[in-house]
């Protein structure tokens, strides 16, 4: 397999409405390009934040009480509203659990 | 080897002939490593271990916190966890000290049921100087003749591979855990035995888990384990949400943001064909043969390989995100990470580099054979990083106070 250019960021599966960034140093403002890992297929999405590596980045627009998923699967709700683009993580983010 | 032009039927054909060099012990265990084992049996014994195995080298004292005034259950583990130490056939021998002659004798005689040679010592009537002496002795016997043991071919089904991540982030989920679970979907079918645990973190993903038991007796007996460890530990002890323990701040710091995201990520390790054959107590021994096996263990690094070890797993395969830098003192750790910041900034700890798969320059599959390869090379004697680098981690897990 050969894709030329290094995806900014990787998406488990089609389901999923966040993902994450895989490179170090991503700025805001940076048109990114990802892949959805379980089809191969390509996706892209502009970056509002400077996001850390490893860090999620939303897919879609959400409100709060809205569900996240990833791998296809609930992985909590978010508790602040986001905007397709943004940065994904503790201070929008939590589990149902606790 | 015979060459196939299709490129994913010779998948399973590559791993039919794979073979280690180990030493196959009384017990026709295979161990990966030679140790002579000089072990305490409490905490008040760590000064004489260590004492000899600064008298006699190529010998290992593993000094530990507790053993004294424990009871019940607590207590059962404490034995289990140092008569499976001295058990595994990475061990070649043991020298047991401990306080009185009592208990150390109960764990002399549990290690002596594989055949292997080991004797104990008690302080107490003697004093440490005493006992360091007649120990020391015993141990340069016991060094000696291990060092003309001779490592013979095995087969890849004499090997047993355990695994659990740490300072996991999403790159784990993504990268390092599923290469774990690539290899387990290879090696598990060519008979090796394996092991996961980390009950606390499978939390999130119990569903998942639960569907992947080999059938509904099993499946019942690691809910069970599950749903304890959730009411007796976690719900018992907590006081306010766990938000920054699970995930911790590390994982935190990684990108994961609930306990959900970390259970699918670490659950990976487990690949997408194999199921689990049985949920084994803590450092429990599996008992139904070759395949994947579940412990019920905590999620902390060092007690959840200690016991994995205890139980009788030879080497260890430890994804990381942010770069945990666990090892274990008779078992060797191999790390795998994909995190493209861990290994510019640490990467003297990790033993296989997958940030390919980030890059998608890596397939899993690829991933998944670099690993085989690197368990392969450390069973033969590769020393890891963590062995390279002196991490001796061995933590004992305490179920409550002692008396």
């Amino acid at each position: 397999m050969s894709i030329p250019n290094i995806p900014h960021f990787l998406v488990h599966s089609p389901k999923d409405n966040v993902g994450v960034v895989v490179v170090e140093d991503l700025k805001a403002g940076t048109t990114m390009s990802g892949v959805i890992t379980e089809t191969d297929t390509p996706i892209t999405a502009k970056a509002n934040h400077d996001i850390p590596v490893g860090h999620k980045v939303a897919l879609t627009d959400m409100k709060k009480g809205d569900t996240i998923i990833k791998y296809g699967e609930d992985i909590g709700k978010v508790v602040a509203d986001f905007k397709k683009g943004d940065h994904v993580h503790v201070h929008n983010h939590k589990t149902k659990r606790w | 080897m015979a060459s196939k032009p299709a490129k994913k039927s010779s998948t399973a054909a590559r791993h039919d002939n794979l073979s280690f060099h180990g030493w196959r012990r009384e017990n026709k265990r295979v161990g990966v490593r030679n140790h002579v084992v000089i072990l305490p049996l409490d905490d008040l014994s760590n000064a004489v271990c260590e004492a000899v195995a600064n008298n006699i080298k190529g010998t290992l004292a593993i000094p530990h916190a507790y053993g004294r005034l424990q009871f019940g259950k607590d207590l059962d583990l404490h034995f289990r966890t140092l008569i499976g130490t001295g058990s595994n056939p990475n061990v070649a021998a043991v020298v047991v000290v401990g306080i009185e002659d009592g208990w150390t004798k109960r764990v002399v005689d549990g290690i002596a049921k594989t055949g292997k040679p080991v004797v104990g010592f008690g302080i107490e009537g003697h004093g440490d100087i005493a006992t360091i002496a007649k120990a020391s002795y015993k141990a340069k016997e016991f060094v000696q003749w291990a060092s003309e043991l001779k490592r013979e071919e095995c087969g890849i089904a004499d090997l047993w591979v355990s695994t659990k991540c740490g300072e996991s982030d999403t790159t784990t989920g993504l990268s390092s855990c599923p290469t774990v679970g690539n290899m387990y979907d290879k090696l598990i079918p060519k008979g090796i035995t394996g092991v996961f645990g980390e009950t606390s973190e499978i939390t999130g993903a119990e569903h998942i888990c639960r569907e992947r038991a080999i059938n509904k007796a099993v499946a019942d007996k690691w809910y069970k384990m599950w749903k304890a460890y959730q009411e007796d530990v976690i719900e018992a002890h907590k006081d306010g949400d766990l938000s920054e323990s699970q995930p911790t701040k590390g994982n935190i710091a990684g990108g994961l943001s609930s306990i959900e995201e970390k259970a699918l990520g670490n659950l990976e390790k487990i690949g997408r064909q194999c199921r689990y054959i049985d949920a084994l107590d803590a450092a429990e021994a599996p008992a139904k043969g070759a395949g994947l096996y579940y412990m019920d263990t905590s999620s902390a690094a060092a007690e959840c390989v200690t016991l994995m070890a205890a139980g009788g797993w030879v080497v260890h395969t430890f994804p990381t995100g942010q770069g945990n830098v666990i090892g274990n003192p008779i078992v060797p750790v191999i790390k795998i990470s994909g995190n493209p910041k861990t290994l510019r900034t640490m990467g003297e700890h990790i033993d296989v580099d997958v940030t390919g798969i980030l890059r998608r320059d890596q397939t899993l599959d690829t991933a998944g054979d670099a690993l085989i390869e690197m368990i392969i090379r450390t069973c033969n004697g590769r020393l890891t990083a963590a062995e390279a680098l002196g991490h001796r981690e061995f933590s004992m897990t305490k179920l409550y106070r002692s008396a």
